[in-house]
């Protein structure tokens, strides 16, 4: 059972039903965002329906894209016998 | 009695008889004095035992309160799985450095004065160390000797800063800072502190040397050393607000690095210091929200971090790789591994049924309800990363990704046992947070399971991931390392060696030259301009004298004829002289 769980999402065959699940529960999220009941928030964007989807968009990819850019351009990432 | 039954002395004892053990009975030892200690947990009570008075300070070897036992609750409970972990080694001395180093946190979790607290930091350093030594290797015996530097510097810090606070206030118990705020002691304590709780720039010692541990050795690591910090940190420091900057820049930078890594013990590595630095801001914000938060964050953290290196350590020992461009399409081969590393990795990146759900976002909520906006935004931001890492970049390229070819099998039962204890409490926690509640230091009023707290959760970690499949191209690992603080001293010896083999060898150099040659010849000729002296001046003087007294004498013989006669004419003369000169001059005078 669980080598066959593993498989799913390891296996190219399972590629497209994997990205119409992702997409779907895509969806189902956000909706669910929008119909949850918000008695009480703590700032303005916690009220705004998908505000958390956008901002774990966005956060991901600027990390990925800060990141390389400080790793590349800083003078951080260098080759691996550099302290040999 | 059993209430005298510190947990560090159990471990003690046991180390100590580990080595007369052999195979199968150190093994059992091994796994049974840690169940000794979480039964002793079950019987202990707040209190404190063993004041001594110690050279006139009073010391407290044993304090137990609320804070206390929740971390010795997720210390034994880790010592326990750990040494599971462990169970296929065979290698004494790391079972002993491991029972020492567990030993030694207890004995700071359960200090109650501060020269406690300092012996028990210390051996945590030493006993440590050795896990990484132990490696055996050219590479892990220089971290191993970069870590135990760093940390004796950091001990030379405490202990500077308790004696400066202990003769500031004439006491040497622990609590919270308030005397000497912003002062030499005050910042002293903080400082070793924050370098064992691995905040940057005194964080590069764990990403140097936890990837360079053994196996086994790293699990233990990522447990005890920065979460003793944590605890030390709430004890000591609760509202320090220096601590919130530190905390959430730290969350941030681990984040940073980690795209960067590509040795997956050290992108774990920044996720400790990641996931610490939430339990830094919190200490910072002082609330007792945010106290709530960072212990039950570091307990949770304790549990999933530790399944998240058992996995990876599985990994590593099955195909002797750990770098992510050196594996991948392991799936087929370690499906268990790959489940139950996953746990770890939803638990730490807060889905909602695992433990960093019910732990992480109380202190996110503690930031908002304090009105700290923009650090509950950033620590967002930073939830955000953590999955990408520990959850999608890491699996990924580990699991899936780009076939390595290697086909190796599951590790051993024990490792997957341990590890599925492990994945029970991340879930167990997830799904009753009440129980972990209980223990925590302040009544708890937070109900994570609100609908909107579990969309909001959802929406945040699904489009990362949908995000990250998107961008999966530009995240490949590359052979690189990457710079961190530790090239101060890495690079700083370099030039410490320079500067001893050329100006401080050039000078040493010169010196004996000038020894030898100039200084040398000047010292010949001074000899021999002092030997003249004293030839011609110092012995004339001496032989002139001689002479003369010789002389003198010779002209006195001439006087002493030996005639009794003689000598009494002299007398006579003698005193008519005397006689007459007196009556002249008495005449003489007016």
């Amino acid at each position: 059972m669980i080598a066959r769980l593993v498989n799913f999402f390891g296996d190219d065959r399972y590629k497209r039903l994997r990205w119409r699940l992702l997409l779907l529960m895509l969806f189902l999220i956000v909706l669910a965002d929008v119909l949850v009941p918000r008695p009480h928030v703590e700032h303005v964007w916690d009220s705004i329906p998908g505000w958390s989807a956008a901002f774990g968009f966005i956060s991901c990819v600027a990390i990925i894209f800060v990141s390389k850019f400080i790793g590349h351009s800083c003078g951080i990432m260098r080759d691996e016998d550099y302290y040999d | 009695m059993t209430e005298w039954l510190h947990p560090a002395l159990i471990m003690v004892f046991g180390a100590a008889l580990l080595p007369m053990l052999h195979d199968t009975g150190q093994k059992v030892a091994s796994v049974l004095v840690p169940l000794l200690v979480l039964l002793r947990m079950t019987q202990m009570d707040v209190g404190s035992q063993g004041q001594v008075q110690f050279i006139g300070i009073d010391l407290v070897l044993f304090q137990a309160d609320q804070l206390s036992l929740v971390f010795a609750w997720v210390f034994s409970i880790m010592a326990v799985i750990g040494n599971i972990y462990a169970w296929h080694i065979n290698d004494t001395g790391q079972r002993v450095s491991a029972f020492l180093y567990i030993g030694s946190a207890f004995g700071v979790v359960f200090a109650g004065d501060w020269f406690t607290l300092l012996v028990a930091w210390e051996i945590m350093a030493f006993a440590s160390a050795y896990l990484i030594f132990a490696s055996a290797n050219r590479k892990a015996v220089a971290a191993g000797f970069r870590y135990l530097m760093v940390h004796v510097a950091g001990g030379v810090l405490l202990f500077g800063g308790i004696v400066l606070h202990g003769v500031q206030t004439g006491s040497y118990l622990v609590g919270p800072l308030d005397h000497g705020q912003g002062g030499l002691a005050y910042n002293l304590i903080l400082i070793s502190f924050m370098l064992n709780a691995a905040v940057p720039p005194l964080s590069a010692w764990l990403t140097d040397a936890y990837p360079e541990a053994t196996v086994t050795g790293a699990v233990f690591l990522s447990a005890f050393t920065t979460k003793t910090a944590v605890y030390v940190l709430i004890r000591n420091y609760p509202g320090a607000e220096v601590l919130i900057g530190f905390g959430v820049a730290m969350a941030l930078y681990g984040v940073v690095f980690a795209v960067l890594e590509n040795d997956c013990r050290r992108l774990l590595g920044y996720h400790i210091i990641s996931q610490v630095g939430y339990m830094v801001a919190a200490v910072g914000m002082g609330t007792e929200m945010a106290l709530n938060g960072a212990t039950s964050h570091a307990f949770a953290h304790i549990l999933y971090k530790g399944l998240l290196f058992m996995g990876v350590g599985a990994v590593i020992l099955m195909t002797g790789r750990r770098k992510l461009t050196e594996l991948g399409g392991l799936y087929h081969a370690m499906p268990m591994t790959v489940v139950l590393y996953m746990v770890g990795a939803l638990a730490i990146s807060a889905f909602p049924l695992f433990s960093g759900f019910v732990s992480k976002s109380m202190i996110i909520s503690a930031a908002a309800g304090d009105h700290r906006a923009a650090v509950a935004l950033l620590l967002t931001v930073a939830s955000s990363g953590t999955f990408l890492h520990t959850g999608l970049k890491l699996p990924y390229y580990m699991f899936f990704g780009k076939d390595c070819g290697l086909r190796p099998s599951e590790p051993p039962v024990n490792m997957l046992l341990a590890m599925g204890l492990a994945a029970l409490f991340c879930i167990g926690i997830g799904v009753f947070p009440q129980l972990l509640y209980d223990l925590l230091p302040y009544p708890v009023n937070y109900h994570p399971y609100s609908g909107a707290h579990i969309t909001q959760s959802l929406g945040l970690l699904m489009f990362t991931l949908f995000a990250f499949v998107l961008c999966l191209r530009y995240l490949d690992p590359e052979k690189t390392i990457s710079l961190d603080t530790d090239w101060l001293y890495r690079r700083g010896a370099k030039l410490f060696m320079w500067l001893a083999l050329h100006p401080v060898l050039l000078w040493e150099k010169m010196v004996v030259t000038l020894g030898d040659g100039a200084g040398l010849r000047m010292l010949h000729r001074l000899s021999r301009a002092s030997q003249k002296a004293d030839t011609h001046f110092v012995d004339a003087v001496v032989n002139g004298v001689a002479r003369m007294t010789w002389r003198c004498g010779l002209l006195l013989r001439q006087f002493q004829t030996g005639v009794v006669s003689h000598y009494a004419l002299v007398m006579i003369v003698g005193l008519i002289v005397m006689l007459v000169f007196p009556l002249i001059a008495a005449l003489a005078a007016p």
